[in-house]
């Protein structure tokens, strides 16, 4: 227990998605032009990497690892092409699911919805879980178990909900200040985006 | 000959490398652009991965634009790249190990690198598997060189080397009596932005001059 909430709370904070690792990076710049919408894509990105994540770690541990199938038979290298049809089919069935119940939601998320499978936070969070279980026991990142898997998924999907909030609230003030003309729109976001992952440095040592 | 090296085919390769830059302009494969440059050796082994992945998906997926049924296309293309992708991660791992445990899982996101998706559904789709290589190799580079430029930036400022090599003296530094100090900033992953920022912001001024 101790360790899903220190693996909860390190990947808000420490592994964050975008300020440590970049991932998810095209959608996070593209949608982050007002707080309201950068909030839908979050909880959406937040329910596919809680819904993928486990689902890839049990076919990492169940289907594809050593002796796993086959006695002596090694799979992961067919990890890629496994874990993306995973993603693709889990995001169009939460595609369905949000379009039956929510339409409301289902129009205003639009096109962003189907793109979570090419989203590299979604794919990403699955390569570093298969990267975990490999880890030692006593390591801080460790992932032992469904429990640890969906922890892990939490936190980085509400840390990507973090950075994609505050990067929009940012982005709005902006919106009013006086930027160099070359510069403006990518160019400063760039630089806003280093300066918070900057500050988000200071929580590096963070453990519990 | 000279219709393989048509005008427009010309076009189709060299837009990428500068006006139509997929990094620069388009913004589009900024993850790994920015998380693999600390040093400059990953870089350009990043950088030639994702030509040859965009050029072969791209002439592949432009020999099949006939046969994939519109709906399911976008499963296509992800089989297609993964099963490329898979090939030359295998092809690092044999080759150049300690690189390929540098880039980690970054290998595996070239997936899910926009750069290729966008230029499958936006160029190979439509076009026939000549022009589709040359697109590919083009945009391939394209992305390529601002992985270069970012990784020299970094690795010249943060380590004082290049590709592993002594480049600023030794005399220089402060502990040998000099006034030299790596800047431990660039080693960091948040400079990276900063230093793409700049670089958007060159290219956009000096092209605004050309105009």
């Amino acid at each position: 227990m101790e360790h899903m909430i220190s693996l909860f709370v390190r990947s808000i904070f420490v592994d964050n998605m975008i300020f440590a690792f970049f991932l998810g990076m095209c959608s996070y710049l593209a949608v982050s032009k007002n707080v309201k919408t950068a909030l839908g894509l979050g909880v959406a990105v937040t329910f596919v990497l809680l819904v993928t994540v486990p689902v890839d770690y049990l076919l990492q541990t169940k289907v594809l690892g050593p002796d796993c199938l086959v006695e002596g038979v090694d799979l992961s290298f067919l990890a890629f092409i496994l874990f993306i049809a995973v993603i693709a089919g889990i995001v169009q069935l939460v595609e369905m699911i949000v379009e039956r119940f929510s339409p409301s939601l289902y129009a205003s998320l639009g096109i962003f919805l189907p793109l979570i499978a090419v989203n590299c936070a979604i794919m990403g969070a699955s390569l570093f879980m298969q990267q975990r279980i490999g880890m030692e026991p006593t390591n801080s990142q460790y992932i032992g178990s469904v429990g640890d898997a969906v922890a892990y998924a939490l936190g980085s999907g509400i840390g990507w909900l973090l950075a994609i909030v505050g990067l929009a609230a940012i982005r709005e003030k902006m919106a009013y200040t006086d930027v160099p003309k070359p510069l403006q729109g990518l160019g400063i976001t760039f630089i806003t985006v280093g300066l918070m992952a900057l500050a988000f440095m200071c929580f590096s040592g963070l453990n519990i | 000959m000279s219709k393989l090296f048509s005008e427009e085919n010309r076009a189709a390769f060299s837009k990428p490398l500068n006006l139509d830059n997929p990094v620069v302009i388009q913004v589009l494969g900024i993850c790994s652009a920015l998380a693999v440059t600390s040093q400059l050796e990953p870089a350009i082994v990043m950088g030639l991965s994702v030509t040859v992945i965009t050029a072969f998906s791209n002439v592949i997926i432009s020999l099949l634009r006939k046969t994939i049924p519109n709906r399911i296309r976008i499963i296509v293309q992800l089989v297609v790249v993964a099963a490329l992708v898979t090939i030359v991660s295998e092809f690092l791992k044999a080759y150049v190990y300690d690189v390929s445990v540098q880039l980690s899982v970054y290998v595996g996101l070239i997936i899910t690198n926009c750069i290729l998706m966008g230029r499958l559904e936006a160029f190979a789709m439509q076009n026939s598997p000549w022009p589709s290589l040359l697109d590919g190799i083009g945009n391939g580079l394209g992305y390529a060189w601002v992985l270069i430029v970012v990784g020299f930036v970094r690795e010249l400022f943060g380590f004082g080397t290049l590709l592993g090599f002594q480049i600023i003296p030794q005399s220089w530094y402060v502990e040998n009596g000099g006034w030299y100090m790596n800047n431990g900033m660039m080693v960091m992953p948040a400079m990276s932005l900063v230093i793409v920022g700049c670089v958007i912001w060159a290219h956009r001024s000096l092209n605004k001059e050309e105009k």
